[in-house]
């Protein structure tokens, strides 16, 4: 089993930040600042945060315009850019029954639940809205056709605000800890090595699945039904040794999203030398608990 | 990026990329001025279609045509429908290119909704043009996310979506979508009892049939079998909530003493306890999590005034909603210098207004009853005198050599008097519909090796014992379940955690179904003859391999309790068993002080050993988010304030350990063998446990 080239990784994120007038860069423009979050958080994972320093940090990631924060004092509370995007307007965009609108144009969906949750909790603000009905809104949605992705969602947003005994645990953890796919037509068929996570029954195994079903499994104290030899496994040979980051699938093409996700992945499972990342705040526990905890 | 090969870069494609990234970036910043400075003219609208197709996730730009649309729909009036079809259309389109481009835009598939939410278009369309789309990807969550939609705003009927699920399944069998959705679909018909899905035994036995169709053509595919286990549970699952046990149980006697020299309960039959204050806990224990248990939906009878007692839910937070509550009943002192005996009759739902979590009401009121003996007070309490430190090494414990019969007074084990049989009419069908399906899973496993056959057939197994017995869980079929898990663990060991704790779960019940296992494990302690904690005996489930704590309803009696040498990484479930006084936890899994977040519910602990686990030795903490703790918003950052200023050995460092102790009045404490073991530890401990005697052996003070 090849190691975690986490040289090679910051490389790669310093590579893409370089690149801001490639195409690539241009098309990804929406993702700006999902960009930026990702590759902060996997730096800092890695223990190179300290990086920045060479780039005259705040000018690489273009948050010059929102700097103005006051919670961006040192550089390693920039991960609280996330924060940036909403401030008290969060709540306004609670709807009667619980949910929470993305926007003004009223799309409702379990995403807009989470990061409402998680932007109000890092700001000590929970308060401001009815997290009640926010919680009862995620219980009793019966976990419309579940995605990993919308499970990690929900499972969040209830961790957060203490709310974890809603969920059937073991319900839950086993149809999560069946997304490692093992064995089976799939892998034969798509000659993907076994070990990953998929997102849905049949269907192929994701680097990114590491993320969103993995933390889920560590919330609802789960983790341990998957094999997680196996899955450290698939996320090192998804690595792009020569160049850095880390892809979907092995020898498919890298990009930050997928490095994040993988890198969390390994943090998750405790891959030696790397720091711990919260399952359910997605930020460092190290912030965490200095931003919750005061510590 | 998902399933794009990884190439190098050639140099032509480069220069080629440079040149669209320049005229996207021109196209970008031309769509930003145009939206700053609110141009919503035709050639603006075209402009950032432009942008939508090359890139569907462009939310802004979708926004942008919202607001452009809204306003022209404004403005058009109402006796100019073809104006207005146009507007419509011309969006209607756009996310039609959008959707070839990128089926799974989140910006896409709401600008439809949105659109179509304005009126005026023809809803028939889309469901053509659903077809179309679930043609091509027909497991789409997306897709079938719109469907739902769609299908309200036609008011299509659920039971035409269900057929419509039925031609999707049977098409292909592999489609886990259309599974799931059948499985919410039928779940509304059953709740609404709409015509032709009542009863459910029929509706379900339909399904039955219908998924065997799936899982016996090709049972390696996972799509069938998750549904297969929604239909398991829906057979399975009691709406109403029941009573499973309490304590006192019913039927048993408990001595009330005040003062712990002047009984000899150690050589008495029954049961007691020892309270300064006089009361006595009543724990009531549910089979699923309920709330409204207060003064008004349990009522007690007795010669003296009960009202107005406090209900508390036993949880790791601060929910109303718990599967076990507790009160404290105060007795009148004795006035006399005999023994005063009262008989106490309990009511568990007599009134409406004990709820389970979906919203069903208690539904089959219960009574039990018990005595309660008060003892008067003999002497003034002594001054309270420390004890002997408790060691749990075989030495110290030997088997009963009293006959069973004084034991039983002790040891509730057929609760079966709190509750009669159930539903007997409706049961029936429950356990002729599993017994059916396990003949059948029998005969599957048998000839293929089957996976998740053999966890379907567990399962099941469980699910028929359950049924036949809801209250006392007789395991007629313990040993062949536990043969399968064992058969599981090799079959599939990327899993072997998960069918190991199930494995433990379903031996615990084993062990505790019956009186004559249950007390082969009971011992007698031979510190505990002079101690207070009340009845005499020690349960003992130390080196059995378990991964995981469960039937604690049967164990709500236990004062003392020796899990030591297991594989235990959670004690979940612990904390209803209240009356716990002395717990071994040493030599086991756990990885965290949260991890003993269920022992901040027990009072009345005193003695517990935690040596040799991995507290500390772990950098992921899987119980964070099951314990109360400010990062779940359950509890205070209570330190802040006084202990950080008069600490010193670290409140910011074991801060877990600090929310854990410091509701705990523990006397007797060995944390030895841990990572997070040392003498900073120690010195914390000391600082903000002051209760404590004994530490890791020695006698403190
Ligand atoms: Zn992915």
């Amino acid at each position: 089993m090849g190691e975690l080239a986490a040289e090679k990784h910051v490389q790669f994120i310093l590579s893409v930040e370089k690149k801001k007038d490639s195409l690539e860069a241009v098309a990804m423009e929406h993702l700006r600042m999902n960009g930026a979050y990702w590759g902060l958080t996997t730096l800092d994972l890695l223990g190179k945060i300290q990086v920045l320093a060479l780039f005259n940090k705040i000018d690489v990631l273009d948050v010059d315009k929102v700097a103005s924060y006051k919670q961006i004092k040192s550089k390693r509370n920039k991960k609280i850019l996330l924060n940036l995007i909403f401030n008290s307007d969060v709540a306004a965009l609670q709807n009667k029954d619980g949910s929470f609108s993305g926007d003004m144009w009223g799309e409702i969906d379990t995403r807009f639940s989470y990061i409402a949750i998680l932007c109000l909790a890092l700001l000590h603000r929970l308060n401001k809205i009815n997290v009640e009905k926010a919680v009862n809104y995620i219980t009793h949605l019966n976990f419309d056709l579940p995605m990993p992705t919308a499970v990690f969602c929900c499972v969040g947003a209830l961790a957060i605000t203490g709310s974890l005994h809603h969920i059937d645990k073991d319900l839950l953890g086993w149809w999560l800890c069946e997304r490692q796919v093992n064995s089976g037509d799939i892998l034969i068929k798509s000659k993907a090595k076994p070990g990953g996570l998929n997102g849905r029954p049949e269907k192929l195994p994701d680097v990114c699945y590491s993320w969103w079903v993995l933390s889920s499994l560590v919330m609802i104290d789960r983790v341990h039904w998957i094999d997680k030899e196996k899955l450290v496994k698939f996320i090192l040979d998804c690595q792009d040794i020569e160049n850095g980051g880390i892809s979907d699938r092995p020898d498919d093409a890298v990009d930050v999203y997928h490095t994040y996700f993988g890198v969390a992945g390994l943090s998750l499972l405790e891959y030696p030398g790397m720091k711990a990342l919260d399952p359910a705040y997605a930020l460092p526990v190290d912030v965490v608990n200095r931003i919750i905890l005061g510590k | 990026m998902h399933g794009r090969p990884r190439k190098p870069a050639k140099p032509e494609d480069e220069s080629a990329s440079a040149a669209r990234a320049e005229a996207l970036r021109a196209l970008q910043s031309q769509f930003f001025s145009n939206h700053h400075n609110k141009v919503y003219t035709d050639e603006a609208l075209q402009l950032s279609g432009r942008l939508i197709e090359q890139n569907p996730e462009f939310y802004t730009a979708w926004n942008y045509r919202k607001l452009v649309v809204q306003q022209n729909l404004d403005r058009c009036s109402e006796s100019d429908p073809d104006a207005l079809k146009s507007i419509i259309d011309q969006e209607l389109r756009l996310v039609e290119i959008a959707l070839r481009q990128n089926f799974k835009s989140y910006g896409a598939w709401h600008h439809r909704k949105w659109v179509l939410s304005k009126g005026h278009s023809v809803l028939d369309r889309e469901m053509k043009l659903l077809k179309q789309f679930q043609l091509l990807d027909p497991r789409n969550f997306h897709a079938w996310n719109y469907r739902r939609f769609v299908a309200a705003l036609l008011n299509r009927s659920d039971e035409e979506e269900l057929e419509y699920t039925r031609e999707m399944v049977e098409n292909n069998f592999s489609n886990y979508s259309a599974w799931h959705n059948r499985s919410v679909l039928l779940s509304n018909l059953m709740k609404k009892k709409a015509e032709g899905f009542f009863p459910k035994a029929k509706v379900l036995n339909n399904e039955y049939e219908h998924v065997h169709d799936a899982i016996f053509t090709d049972p390696d595919d996972q799509s069938g079998w998750f549904y297969y286990t929604w239909l398991l549970d829906q057979t399975v699952k009691t709406d109403a909530p029941l009573l499973v046990s309490s304590w006192p149980a019913h039927g048993s006697s408990v001595i009330l003493s005040r003062n712990r020299h002047s009984s000899d309960c150690s050589s008495s039959p029954f049961d007691s306890f020892r309270s300064d204050s006089g009361t006595v806990p009543l724990l009531i224990y549910f089979n699923q999590a309920v709330e409204g248990v207060n003064s008004s939906s349990i009522t007690i009878e007795s010669s003296f005034c009960t009202k107005d007692l406090i209900w508390k839910p036993v949880l790791q937070n601060n929910s109303q909603l718990s599967q076990v509550w507790v009160t404290h009943i105060k007795f009148p002192n004795a006035k006399s210098h005999s023994s005063e005996v009262y008989q106490l009759k309990v009511s568990v739902g007599p009134t409406q207004g004990i709820i389970s979590a979906s919203g069903f009401d208690y539904s089959h009121p219960t009574q039990f009853a018990f005595k309660v003996c008060v003892r008067p007070i003999e002497t003034e309490p002594a001054e309270k005198q420390g004890e002997d430190i408790i060691l749990w090494t075989d030495e110290n414990f030997h088997a009963f050599q009293t006959q069973y019969q004084e034991l039983h007074e002790v040891v509730p084990v057929d609760q079966q008097s709190v509750n009669d049989v159930h539903e007997p009419t409706a049961s029936n069908w429950r356990a002729e519909t599993i017994a059916k399906e396990i003949a059948l899973f029998r005969e599957l496993v048998s000839e293929i090796n089957c996976k998740i056959g053999k966890l379907t057939l567990a399962r099941l197994l469980t699910a028929h014992d359950v049924i036949l017995s809801p209250c006392t869980s007789k395991m007629f079929h313990s040993d062949e379940v536990l043969q399968l898990y064992i058969d599981l663990i090799k079959l599939d060991p990327s899993h072997s955690q998960y069918y190991k704790d199930e494995h433990s779960l379903v031996f615990l019940q084993k062990v505790t179904s019956n009186r004559e296992s249950l007390l082969r494990h009971c011992f007698s302690h031979k510190n505990l003859a002079s101690s207070s904690i009340g009845n005499h005996i020690c349960l003992r489930l130390n080196n059995l391999s378990l991964s995981r704590m469960g039937s604690v309803e049967k164990l709500l009696w236990v004062r003392m309790l020796d899990l030591s040498h297991n594989e235990l990484h959670s004690i979940e479930g612990l904390e209803a068993m209240q009356l716990l006084s002395r717990l071994n936890l040493s030599n086991n899994k756990l990885g965290s002080f949260t991890a003993l977040g269920p022992l901040k519910q027990l009072k009345l602990l005193q003695v517990l050993d935690i040596s040799y686990n991995e507290i500390g030795a772990h950098s992921i903490d899987t119980t964070r988010y099951q314990c109360s703790t400010p990062l779940s918003h359950t509890e205070e950052a209570s330190w802040n304030s006084e202990e950080i200023g008069t600490g010193g050995a670290g409140v910011k460092g074991y801060w877990e350990a600090f929310l854990i102790f410091k509701s705990m009045s523990l006397t007797q404490l060995v944390t030895l063998g841990n990572a997070i073991s040392g003498e900073n530890f120690k010195s914390f401990v000391v600082m903000f446990v002051p209760t404590l005697e004994w530490l890791d052996g020695d006698k403190l003070h």
